[in-house]
């Protein structure tokens, strides 16, 4: 403690301008972008044609949020997105665990081959545009499955990866604890590895759901642009409408109901996706 | 915060030197933990992989090659076909620099905002806190969502011109996304803003895990600010360099949504990066074309990626 003592009283007399610097900085980086999108919402669509910084004359935030979420489908993307995010999170975490926990446990030549090719994902590039293919000729062309499909096996790689890192760190005694008593592969995976990962998990799914909620690119080749287009897809359509172009009010009205969710998520499961998102960097 | 550096000691190498991640448990049973730990729990997750992942891949060294199209109601191999022309019509080289350069200027773009942000904010103070949040925020954000709102604040009459014009009292019209040298850097720069929260998330990691004894002793011996970043910081902070390097390029060669909602690959294809060419040739129906640029795009992320990530981490070990 002494020892630090000396650097915290020399920190402290540079303290006032750098917390200035940074709350300035904060303020024209990210305030000013929010700004925009507050300020237009703001507006009437005549006045958002040319989108600027100033204050909207009256406030018509309550009327744009309405029409976009009417106009723009709102209701129905969310449930689409709700539908194909919530399968595909659950399914990418299950077979995870499972896998991981093998990959974590088992020894030898094998096993290391088999989880080499398992998180090759990571780094590869998913190539979609063969993968509609092989949806069209399985017939998951065009439908949520066929999304549900594509999102596990893109971001299966990625959280293989996790679960197996924390597994391994897990102590192995009460698993072979319970395997003495007499307890299955099921019942010992499921009672007590399962319950452990819950730290994992909640990372693995935060992160899973927030690639989902906002992908496009995937979403586009896989759904094209039906009655199951998810809420990034129909953010696009109302953007390139040409009814709604440079109707910068009601985009920015979607914008942010269709952020709203995620940003909610993140203040609920903060510290969790921080401790997760940076394990993986430290050493 | 120890338990988590523990963890990823080991979970780091295991990527890239899995042959070694098996041996290294211990196996003292190794009869009975076979048993005890079944392949069938694997099989689920290696055949949706498999099945989703793998296969597309492998498709795609096949595809290319064919005629395959929105035009045609069957399928034939034709050779090169598809190659010859988007090397002829020189959307492959114009992809190629496209994307290489906008990887490139986001690495580095989005690691010193990331390294800046997080020497600014390294102290704990609820301030900090609280700042580090509002920098967080655009990871959350879709991609698609924020390269709207940039595209209104730089169209020819968006706010930052309008801006501009209220601080110097002439009218700007500058067209900020218009430029076929520069925009693609513009782009780039967002691309950057949207991510560099997560790339100071990292940093701010790195820097917790620096030694107190160590920047003791920089003092001690009299060590200013920069050379203590400079010579102790900086090489210990090596493999979040290598960590944020690595997101950097995978999430930029794979990049699309940005791209797509500032400038949709123009002015005249300028910023017309990998994705977005697929995209619009896919929409046009001519399949096997998007499928060769795939393919290359496949062939240029295992070339690159790769070998940087091998390169970082030697680099990690010799400092």
């Amino acid at each position: 403690m002494t020892a630090l003592a000396p650097r915290a009283r020399r920190r402290r007399t540079r303290r006032g301008p750098r917390a200035a610097f940074a709350v300035l900085l904060a303020a024209v980086v990210i305030g000013i972008p929010a700004w925009l999108v507050a300020a237009t919402i703001g507006k009437s669509s005549a006045d958002a044609q040319s989108p600027n910084l100033h204050p909207p004359k009256q406030w018509h935030a309550a009327a744009n949020l309405h029409t976009a979420f009417n106009q723009g489908q709102m209701a129905r993307g969310l449930l689409n997105t709700v539908l194909v995010v919530v399968p595909s999170v659950i399914l990418v975490l299950i077979l995870a665990a499972m896998a991981a926990w093998i990959f974590a446990r088992r020894a030898g030549r094998l096993t290391a081959v088999v989880y080499a090719v398992s998180i090759s994902g990571i780094v590869l590039p998913p190539t979609v545009i063969t993968m509609v293919l092989e949806l069209r000729k399985m017939g998951l062309a065009d439908t949520r499955v066929g999304l549900i499909c594509a999102y596990t096996g893109i971001y299966l790689s990625f959280a293989i990866f996790f679960m197996t890192g924390f597994i391994k760190g897990l102590p192995i005694e009460l698993e072979e604890a319970a395997g003495i008593d007499g307890a299955g592969p099921m019942r010992v995976f499921w009672s007590i590895v399962f319950p452990l990962l819950r730290p994992v998990i909640a990372t693995a799914a935060i992160m899973v759901t927030l690639f989902a909620w906002n992908d496009i690119f995937y979403a586009f080749f896989v759904l094209g642009g039906g009655g199951d287009a998810t809420l990034p897809l129909n953010l696009y359509q109302v953007a390139n409408a040409q009814l709604y172009q440079n109707n910068w009010n009601l985009i920015f009205a979607f914008i942010s109901i269709m952020s709203l969710p995620l940003v909610a998520l993140f203040m609920l499961g903060q510290r969790r996706i921080i401790s997760g998102i940076t394990s993986g960097a430290v050493k | 915060m120890s338990v988590t550096t523990h963890l990823s000691r080991r979970r780091k190498p295991a990527v890239l030197r899995p042959s070694l991640s098996g041996q290294k448990a211990p196996v003292p049973h190794s009869h009975r933990s076979r048993r005890r730990h079944p392949w069938i729990f694997v099989l689920p997750a290696v055949a949706m992989f498999s099945v989703f992942f793998l296969a597309p891949t492998l498709l795609t060294f096949f595809y290319p090659f064919t005629n395959w199209s929105a035009f045609h109601s069957n399928i034939d191999v034709v050779g090169l076909k598809s190659f010859r022309s988007i090397l002829h019509d020189g959307s492959l080289r114009n992809a190629l620099q496209a994307t290489l350069i906008y990887a490139f200027v986001v690495a580095v773009c989005q690691n010193l905002f990331g390294l800046g942000l997080a020497l600014l904010l390294e102290e704990d103070t609820w301030l900090n806190r609280a700042l580090r949040t509002v920098f967080f925020l655009p990871v959350l954000l879709s991609a698609l969502a924020v390269g709207y709102v940039f595209r209104a604040f730089l169209t020819p009459d968006g706010a930052l011109n309008h801006a501009l014009s209220t601080i110097s009292g002439a009218h700007v019209t500058f067209a900020w996304l218009g430029s076929t040298t520069w925009t693609l850097v513009v782009v780039a720069l967002i691309h950057s803003w949207k991510w560099m929260g997560l790339s100071m998330l990292i940093y701010l990691a790195g820097l917790k895990a620096v030694p107190p004894e160590l920047l003791e002793a920089a003092r001690t011996d009299g060590a200013g600010r920069w050379r203590t970043f400079q010579a102790v910081k900086f090489p210990l902070l090596a493999p979040a360099v290598t960590f944020n390097v690595t997101l950097a390029l995978i999430g930029t060669l794979n990049s699309f949504d940005i791209v797509q909602a500032t400038t949709g690959g123009g002015p005249a294809e300028a910023t017309q990066i990998f994705n977005v060419y697929m995209f619009r040739v896919f929409g046009e129906g001519l399949y096997a074309q998007a499928a060769a640029m795939s393919l290359v795009l496949f062939l240029v992320v295992t070339a690159l990626a790769i070998p940087v990530i091998m390169f970082l981490r030697r680099r990690e070990l010799s400092l």
